[in-house]
């Protein structure tokens, strides 16, 4: 599993668990929400990566364990070399200082009293920029490289006197003021109008290509994630049911999953009006109880009893580096022919 | 007049819906007309704060407080339902001939009253059902139709998934067979496959009963799922009307145009676009068109304002390039 884990992954992460404990009679153990699930993947320095699935499919957790946020339950995860899964103070300073987060929500991520210039130079401060015109050179900077110009205008702006889209700008400044090597952006575009979220992803893809940095993407939203990344993660019941190129997985989906999500997406086309669109039926599984075996088995329009509800599906590669947790590619290559 | 609209089940003209507000009057619906066949469906488009919720809710007089101005005809199977004083209003018209699925569905049920009940009452309260037996079979048959198993009717609210909620309250508009749903942004909270779900519940309700549809929404793409016409707004105005098969291939209005560059697509390759600018303030709305600051086609007429033009093939269209 870890062939593609080469030496210079910016991240590399291994066997990744979060499950959230339920205690609900005093010490007596009821059972744990298994959000994120056996996660392995490694991402190159500069390269941007699209995790995709439902709600409650564990994208936000994953983002949010990446971030220390939550501690794994269990598994690794090595940045730029070193592992930093332990998460004690010293380490969680020097990640959290190599590291970016854009969130969801622009405004309710802004701290509400504070100007822009204020917001842009906290974490400067904190993280040891002594100098005050060297401060506000990289807020200059920061603010330039995110179009939220004339500067002087905004600079002494409160979050609430900038429209929705200047505020996603003043996030995504905030993220990049320290110049990291990862940005986790957890659906950054998705409270935005389109034809704003066109600009934010243009921003932060140029972003992305100008300094290098790693992206890792979260979304619901397929359609935009072509513009985006190289590579898409496909998310369903807290695992990793595919992974391939962004054009790979588009014209080739092979997990039911996947190809159901797909199909669900519609692009504007009076076409669409006059047939139904095929697809499955029930709710993503209780990450309390997962189903056994496939996870997506009691939807699955290919569900073959006997099979898939028995055992976990590995990877199988129906197509060079594309990985596929569905036991219909059983035939298929077990190793990543690449 | 009534003999020429047999067919017209909703004719709006010149709607006003003004806001008083500290900073002055906000313009959010500014004059808008709409003409509406029966068993037909639009889908209204347009960003946030276009004045799309806005109308919507001076359809069916859900008004806050501070209005300052609220005026025009809306003529609903030939009367004018503006001239109706408020009670008769609730007692005739709002959920029984204009039904509502508000956006965010699952906030919009009433938590601690079971579902059963909450879709009886509308049914007992407008005497569409005598006893509660014949409202619950209403009831059954409603959510047969959404695709709820029945035994739902005797859960709480937060018993349902968001999806299913929704299909809740399409449920809970359409056991009155109403002349005309209002939906307002029904999927934008949900999941990719259960908005899909939902688009073909709404597909399948359409081709089984007569009710017309007035879908609200910001998503593009989604919309097209059930457009028979399409309408953008802007700025409080409305400036295109189209058939759907015409709009989304090649919309008129520089605006409606650019909205649709912007719009991502998955099976095809194309390079985006977005809309430099903002909308304008809706409290002192620029003089001419409204769009004239972030249009490319800008030319010396565009400070007047335009009038809706009727095109050559039966379009309609707020701009001076198609007078």
């Amino acid at each position: 599993m870890n062939e593609e884990s080469a030496k210079g992954a910016l991240l590399d992460v291994r066997g990744l668990r979060t499950h959230f404990e339920l205690r609900r009679f005093g010490f007596l153990r009821v059972g744990s929400v298994k959000a994120v699930d056996g996660i392995s993947f490694s991402l190159a320095q500069g390269e941007a990566v699209a995790v995709v699935g439902e709600s409650g499919c564990g994208k936000s957790t994953l983002v949010k364990t990446l971030l220390g946020i939550h501690p794994p339950t269990e598994g690794e995860i090595i940045f730029n070399g070193r592992d930093i899964s332990s998460f004690d103070a010293a380490t969680l300073k020097w990640y959290r200082s190599q590291i970016g987060y854009v969130q969801q929500d622009p405004y309710g991520a802004l701290p509400p009293f504070m100007p822009a210039h204020r917001i842009l130079e906290e974490p400067l401060i904190i993280n040891g920029v002594k100098d005050p015109s060297e401060r506000a050179e990289r807020i200059r900077v920061a603010l330039t490289e995110v179009k939220l110009t004339p500067i002087e205008d905004v600079l002494h702006k409160f979050p609430h006197m900038l429209s929705g889209g200047q505020q996603q700008r003043l996030v995504i400044a905030r993220a990049m003021i320290l110049n990291p090597k990862l940005i986790l952006a957890d659906e950054p575009v998705s409270m935005l109008d389109a034809s704003v979220r066109v600009e934010i992803l243009q921003i932060l893809r140029r972003l992305q290509e100008t300094h290098n940095i790693g992206v890792i993407y979260i979304t619901h939203d397929l359609s935009t994630v072509r513009y985006f990344s190289e590579r898409i993660f496909v998310m369903y019941g807290g695992k990793l049911i595919e992974h391939a190129s962004v054009r790979d997985l588009v014209h080739h989906p092979s997990h039911p999953y996947t190809q159901a999500l797909l199909e669900a997406i519609s692009d504007p086309d009076p076409v669409n009006a006059t047939h139904m669109k095929k697809v499955p039926a029930g709710e993503p599984p209780s990450l309390l109880n997962p189903p056994p075996g496939c996870r997506f088995h009691p939807r699955c329009p290919e569900f073959m009893p006997g099979v898939c509800d028995v055992e976990d599906p590995p990877y199988f590669f129906p197509r060079p580096d594309h990985h596929t947790a569905c036991f219909l590619y059983r035939d298929e290559a077990r190793t990543n022919p690449m | 007049m009534n003999v020429a609209s047999t067919d017209r089940l909703l004719e709006v003209r010149g709607l006003r819906l003004f806001y008083r507000t500290s900073n002055g009057v906000l313009q959010a619906v500014d004059e808008v007309d709409l003409d509406l066949p029966r068993n037909r469906s639009v889908v209204i488009v347009g960003e946030s704060g276009c004045g799309k919720s806005s109308l919507s809710r001076a359809l069916l007089r859900l008004l806050p407080r501070n209005i300052a101005a609220f005026d025009g005809e809306v003529l609903l199977g030939g009367t004018d339902i503006m001239k109706l004083s408020d009670e008769r209003f609730r007692k005739e018209v709002r959920w029984i001939r204009l039904g509502f699925v508000p956006q965010a569905a699952m906030n919009t049920l009433n938590p601690v009253i079971k579902i059963g009940e909450q879709i009886h009452e509308p049914l007992l309260l407008h005497r569409r059902a005598r006893t509660k037996a014949e409202a619950d079979a209403k009831a059954r048959e409603a959510f047969q139709m959404v695709g709820l198993p029945t035994d739902f009717l005797d859960r709480y609210p937060f018993e349902l998934s968001g999806g299913m909620r929704q299909r809740v309250a399409i449920a809970m508009a359409l056991v009155m067979e109403p002349d005309l749903i209002l939906l307002d942004e029904p999927t934008s909270a949900l999941d990719v496959l259960t908005q899909a779900n939902v688009m073909n519940l709404l597909k399948r309700v359409k081709a089984a009963v007569k009710t017309s549809f007035i879908l609200i929404t910001h998503d593009i793409a989604t919309s097209s799922e059930l457009a028979d016409d399409a309408a953008v707004m802007y700025a409080g105005q409305m400036v295109e009307w189209s058939d759907a098969g015409r709009f989304y291939l090649e919309p008129l209005h520089p605006y409606s145009k650019m909205l649709m560059a912007s719009v991502p697509t998955l099976r095809e390759d194309k390079e985006l676009a977005f809309i430099p600018g903002q909308p304008p303030s809706l409290i002192n709305p620029p003089t001419g068109c409204r769009f004239k600051d972030r249009c490319p086609a800008r030319f010396a007429k565009c400070d007047e304002a335009p009038p809706m033009f009727d095109t050559a093939d039966g379009r309609k269209v707020r701009c001076w390039l198609h007078e």
